[in-house]
């Protein structure tokens, strides 16, 4: 690939020394990038977009807040009030979280729906988990520090949870805590880890971007490219693309911060913390909802009890998400071509959006069905549950012997020059892009 | 480096109507694109400037009716703290018989009050910000009755003013308006044109 | 293909099901709270300034003998509609503490228009003794702090009715028909002319619950109306953005489609 001359004396200085110029002309703006890519994959750079916007309102925010427990609430409030804009950059950024959570599950939906996690890009997928992991420690996190009642006992739910850890669970548990309870150690610590995560995202973020141009994005068709025909200058193509994309995005955004601000929050979090009160109902925020409801649905296993199986399951069921290129087989990436996957895939999304109703549920909780008779809200968590795990590990692998694919295109300058049509057909359909 | 011939291919160069419409399209844009994050960088800048509650300490009210003649108190204002001394008409003479002429940093005392009795200045060394003693009664104020500061020796006199020592300025006089005989806000000028000067 | 969008419209279908379930079995739980026109709820909306200011009255008059409000700042009160005087003759009311003075002992000094308001107790304890062992609440973020927000603060306050046939209500308690478990501490405390309203406006109860939960709904978000103001200019320039954004990816994408 011939570099630019670029037009700048000093930026040709640089380059010469430094090629930062010409890595990213190359990794940007002539990178080739298939032709075929839909709006599903919009969010990829959109959540890289709302990583930089939290980054930025965070250390804002952080001029202003005080961690401490008996200062931390009303340096929140403090911001909200008086501070310039305050609670301009507060609102962005408790709504950002949730815009970021909402950006990367339907990004993640999207590479379960493409086989984006398979050959070779199993890595890709799996970086993209640990970044997963990395945001939720630093929502969490980030969560408890307006120390309000939710904060306060949601740390204190989630915690405990680890003195469920045989042995060694209760010293754990009072090292994460930093004494007896969650208290003003716990939450400088937190405070402190806050603001060191993102960073490690940006980090993973980078490794994630190089492993994604090791072979280029995934497409629609799940099928490689096989020349230049098939793709596009990353820009003009997709920066437009994203621009717009962007736009729409930021509408919503601004459409929570500005006229729904605490559509997404918990009343119970405008209340200081009370370690001798505990609120009614104990939810955490809404991107969390279905792992806590895989937490409760979990019952008395053999000689492991509830507790310690909940969160075995909880945290297994991203774990489960490492392995993912392995217990899918099908040589077969996109779910286009995949008419039986494509069924469990929405059911997948069904039972996902069902976990998180049950999550917001009180545990106890029943539908009434009939005069006498209700449905344990429990029960349909169980359920959820068994086919989330189910999906995983008997359907996806079940599905790689016994799917009959459709035939795959020939290339995706064909179906695309040929209006639609150009499926390699018989027999002899074009083998499978080997995954 | 291959491109796929499309109307945009970045160095495109179309029929003149085609491409002047086609770059103002992108200019448009960018330039909204361009107002945007500028508008979206105020906030951010604006945020560390003072916060409605300092603000509302920029000024403060002082009562004076509880000091007694010959004595100072320390008022805090936006941190710093504050001299007020009632003079007695000893130390208003000592401070209006020095030939201005002779002092570091020339000033006439009646530029430095409105009242001729209160005296109110920063109380902060000019040198290199101690707070010079003199305040508490009995307390070392130096040769000149004023203050002394006992970090590295200047000495102030009855109008607050460098008489001898390492500090360059006199003590500075922060802006204040009477509201009343025994009710000063300082941190406000009075708004008459008169100035500091000026009774009111 | 077929199968595909079936199971497709499901999921959706699913998802819209779990939001209607959802808050039904919410509100299953929970008070169906009498639900009122609040003039700020709107996407253009806006505080009443004249009810803020009879509000004001009606916290000052009768909940502040129990109730905090101490994330209010009194210069805040110019912010509905109060003159700097008003404001700075309201504050001089109130004692707050200071010091240490130079011999060490903290004092008494009327508050100035940067304190914050006094609270009626000095802690949660006194206010706890003070109130047979029930904590009044501060009422700055009240209206954030409950599900329902301002309807739920009018609903408590309109909401002391007869108890239906055979509820009991212990000695102590209150019936009240939203609180959560219609048991409440609090006496009811808004009677027909409990404050003389200076505007001349009818103090009835129906009255003072709307005035003041509009002037505890500006306490709990001060700024709402600069919010308001600022989200339709940005949504107005993002609709401009976006447009053009789509109109250059058009432009861009021109030859490939």
């Amino acid at each position: 690939m011939a570099a630019p001359r670029f037009k700048s004396r000093i930026v040709r200085w640089i380059d010469y020394r430094l090629p930062v110029f010409s890595y990213l002309h190359h990794e940007l703006h002539e990178y080739p990038t298939p032709k075929n890519l839909n709006y599903w994959w919009n969010f990829g750079s959109l959540a890289g977009i709302v990583l930089v916007v939290m980054i930025v309102t965070g250390i804002v925010l952080a001029m202003h807040y005080t961690p401490q427990a008996s200062l931390a609430f009303d340096s929140v409030e403090r911001i909200m009030r008086d501070v310039n804009y305050g609670w301009l950059l507060r609102y962005i950024h408790m709504n950002g979280a949730s815009m970021f959570f909402i950006v990367v599950y339907i990004h993640i939906f999207r590479g379960l729906y493409y086989g984006s996690y398979k050959a070779p890009r199993e890595l890709l997928w799996m970086l993209g988990v640990v970044i997963l992991l990395l945001m939720m420690a630093t929502a969490f996190m980030g969560y408890v520090l307006p120390w309000g009642q939710m904060s306060f006992w949601g740390a204190t739910v989630i915690t405990n949870f680890f003195t469920a850890i045989p042995w060694i669970g209760e010293s754990i548990t009072t090292w994460l805590w930093g004494g007896y309870t969650v208290d003003n150690p716990t939450l400088n610590r937190f405070f402190s880890l806050h603001y060191l995560l993102p960073f490690v995202i940006v980090g993973v973020v980078i490794v994630h971007i190089l492993a994604l141009h090791r072979f280029g994005s995934n497409n629609p068709l799940g099928i490689d490219t096989k020349g230049p025909q098939d793709s596009l200058p990353f820009h003009p193509y997709y920066t437009a693309k994203d621009y717009f994309g962007l736009g729409i995005f930021l509408l919503i955004f601004a459409g929570f911060v500005f006229f729904g601000p605490n559509f997404f929050g918990e009343p119970d979090n405008y209340i200081p913390a009370n370690p001798l009160a505990t609120p009614p109902h104990i939810v955490p925020e809404w991107y969390f909802l279905p792992f806590y409801a895989i937490l409760r649905a979990v019952p008395d296993i053999w000689f492991i009890d509830a507790k310690l199986a909940g969160v075995i399951a909880m945290f297994g069921s991203i774990v489960l998400l490492f392995f993912l290129p392995w217990l899918d087989r099908s040589p077969v990436r996109s779910a286009r071509f995949r008419p039986l996957y494509k069924q469990f895939f929405w059911i997948l999304v069904l039972a996902c959006l069902v976990l998180g109703w049950v999550g917001a549920q009180s545990p106890d909780a029943v539908i009434r069905v009939g005069e006498d008779w209700g449905l344990p809200v429990l029960w349909i968590g169980r359920l959820a549950t068994v086919y989330y795990f189910a999906h995983f590990l008997v359907v996806m692998p079940l599905l790689g012997i016994f799917e009959r694919p459709k035939p795959l295109p020939m290339s995706i300058s064909e179906p695309v020059l040929k209006g639609g049509g150009a499926l390699a057909t018989g027999a002899h359909a074009k083998p499978m892009e080997k995954a | 480096m291959a491109h796929e011939p499309g109307a945009a291919a970045a160095a495109a160069h179309a029929t003149g109507e085609e491409t002047t419409r086609r770059d103002f399209l992108f200019l448009a844009t960018g330039a909204v694109g361009a107002i945007g994050v500028a508008s979206v960088a105020w906030p951010f800048i604006d945020q560390m400037n003072p916060a409605a509650d300092t603000l509302a300490l920029k000024e403060i009210e002082v009562d004076l009716s509880a000091i007694e003649v010959g004595q100072a108190i320390t008022a805090k204002w936006q941190g710093k703290p504050v001299f007020i001394r009632y003079r007695t008409p000893e130390e208003i003479e000592e401070a209006r018989s020095v030939d201005v002429a002779d002092l570091p940093d020339p000033a006439t005392d009646e530029s430095r009050v409105q009242e001729a009795q209160w005296l109110i200045v920063i109380g902060i060394c000019t040198h290199l910000g101690c707070i010079p003693q003199g305040q508490l009664p009995g307390s070392a104020r130096g040769d000149y009755g004023g203050w002394l500061c006992s970090c590295h020796g200047s000495q102030y006199d009855t109008s607050g003013r460098i008489r001898s020592g390492p500090a360059p300025q006199n003590l500075h006089v922060p802006p204040y308006t009477f509201l009343n005989e025994t009710r000063v806000l300082i941190g406000q000028a009075p708004e008459t044109t008169g100035g500091e000067n000026g009774s009111a | 293909m077929m199968r595909a969008r079936w199971t497709k419209s499901l999921g959706v279908a699913g998802f819209v099901a779990t939001l209607l379930a959802g808050s039904a079995a919410y509100a299953a739980e929970h008070v169906a709270l009498p639900e009122q026109e609040w003039s700020f709820n709107s996407l253009f909306g806006t505080y009443e300034r004249d009810a803020q200011q009879r509000g004001f009255l009606v916290y000052k008059d009768v909940c502040a003998s129990c109730h905090g409000l101490r994330l209010v700042a009194y210069r805040n009160l110019m912010d509905i509609g109060f003159t700097e005087d008003e404001v700075k003759a309201i504050a001089a009311g109130y004692l707050v503490q200071d010091g240490p003075d130079d011999n060490g002992d903290m004092y008494e000094r009327p508050a100035t228009t940067a304190d914050r308001f006094v609270s009626p107790f000095p802690n949660d304890a006194a206010a706890r003794a003070s109130n047979g062992g029930a904590l009044p609440p501060d009422l700055s973020l009240m209206v954030k702090a409950r599900a329902g927000g301002p309807d739920y603060v009018y609903g408590i306050l309109t909401g002391y009715v007869d108890p239906p046939a055979g509820f009991e209500v212990p000695d102590g308690l209150y019936y009240n028909a939203v609180f959560p478990a219609h048991r409440i501490a609090m006496p009811p405390p808004l009677f027909d002319d409990a404050v003389a309203y200076p505007d001349g406006t009818p103090a009835t109860v129906g009255q003072m619950a709307h005035d003041v939960t509009q002037f505890l709904a500006w306490t709990a978000e001060p700024h709402l109306e600069a919010r308001h103001r600022m989200g339709v200019k940005v949504l107005l320039f993002l609709l401009v953005l976006t447009a053009l954004a789509y109109a250059v990816k058009r432009k861009v994408w021109a030859g490939v489609h």
